[in-house]
């Protein structure tokens, strides 16, 4: 016999996720999902972020991993309390991980967390973790066909930013292919261009950050 | 690979529609599945066969409908096939576009006994 069904298979992940927005909204905290590549430098870009915003904000940080804790090491340096979560295997972090790595954070006190997803393109866009935005970084290393072959994580981005640009001259990286895709993708989007090494287009980065959590509050 | 826990996520469905239904065996699950949901079939059929396994679904069947990805225009209303990921509306340019469709993952259907 056939039964009608109609659920979304996400349906519990999207449920728990949509609690922990409720929870960050009322706590009024800013919560941004950080995803891309492995080797993409997002542990860089957060470094070099939370340099700038430890100045002014109370921050927290989770970090999703396969097996190490060398990225959580890497944020402790800084001060800034970290929680590491290991996915042992696991391809992307979902709500559920995020609702029990919560529970050793004193919510009172933040302004932002940060959570800081496995290394991949594929699942970490399909699983919401009760974030208010997503950021994807895409380095130039990566290749220009990656918005086109990983189509969901760049249009479900509020800001993508091209990593390593100071690597331009050396790689064969048709940025304008990768900017026209990821805007015709996400017409709605932000681009940033930085280097986390060279240090270069940062400041216009954390400017536009300091704005969406102004915004959200 | 997430296609694991997607076949376990509709493993679960399954399962708690055939107890709901008193059934005692699930022959097939029938599945929208968007070209943008960022599911390979082909992987979600092979995780599907090993998380059956010693379950009331072992042996059973995913039959996948595809669905094409749709943008409504919200200038024009215009409702258009994406083309090669391009989420402008082909009749008036706006880039203020609601898709409508190629991001499903649900189950619509079970059959079972």
């Amino acid at each position: 016999m056939q039964v009608e069904v109609k659920t979304n298979v996400l349906a519990k992940n999207d449920a728990i996720a949509s609690d922990l927005q409720r929870l960050f909204k009322e706590k009024n905290i800013f919560v941004f999902n950080l995803m891309g590549s492995p080797g993409a430098g997002k542990t860089s870009l957060l470094e070099a972020t939370l340099q700038e915003l430890v100045k002014d904000y109370n921050i927290a940080v989770i970090e999703g991993d396969l097996f190490t804790n060398q990225d959580a090491e890497r944020i402790h340096a800084l001060g800034v309390p970290v929680i590491q979560i290991n996915t042992v295997g696991g391809c992307h972090l979902d709500a559920h991980m995020i609702q029990d790595a919560v529970e050793d954070l004193d919510l009172d006190t933040l302004d932002m967390i940060i959570i800081e997803n496995v290394g991949n393109l594929v699942c970490p866009a399909e699983f919401e973790i009760g974030e208010s935005m997503k950021v994807t970084v895409l380095s130039v290393t990566e290749g220009e066909d990656k918005p086109l072959k990983y189509p969901l994580i760049f249009k479900e981005s509020k800001a993508v930013l091209l990593n390593k640009i100071d690597l331009l001259p050396y790689v064969p990286f048709n940025k304008d292919k990768a900017v026209k895709d990821i805007r015709n993708l996400n017409p709605q989007g932000f681009i940033f261009e930085v280097s986390c090494i060279a240090k270069d287009g940062l400041a216009t980065w954390i400017d536009w950050l300091k704005e969406q959590l102004k915004m959200y509050r | 690979m997430h296609e694991m826990s997607i076949a376990e996520g509709i493993l679960d469905i399954a399962l708690d529609t055939m107890r709901q239904n008193n059934g005692i065996i699930i022959h097939s699950v029938q599945l929208d599945l968007g070209l943008m949901s960022g599911v390979e079939p082909d992987a979600l059929l092979f995780c599907w066969d090993a998380v059956v396994k010693g379950t009331a679904a072992e042996g059973s069947k995913i039959d996948i409908h595809t669905i094409p990805i749709t943008g409504q225009c919200l200038d024009c209303d215009a409702v258009f096939d994406v083309q090669n990921y391009a989420f402008i509306c082909p009749h008036c340019e706006s880039k203020y576009i609601n898709t409508i469709g190629g991001r499903e993952l649900q189950v619509t259907s079970i059959d079972i006994d």
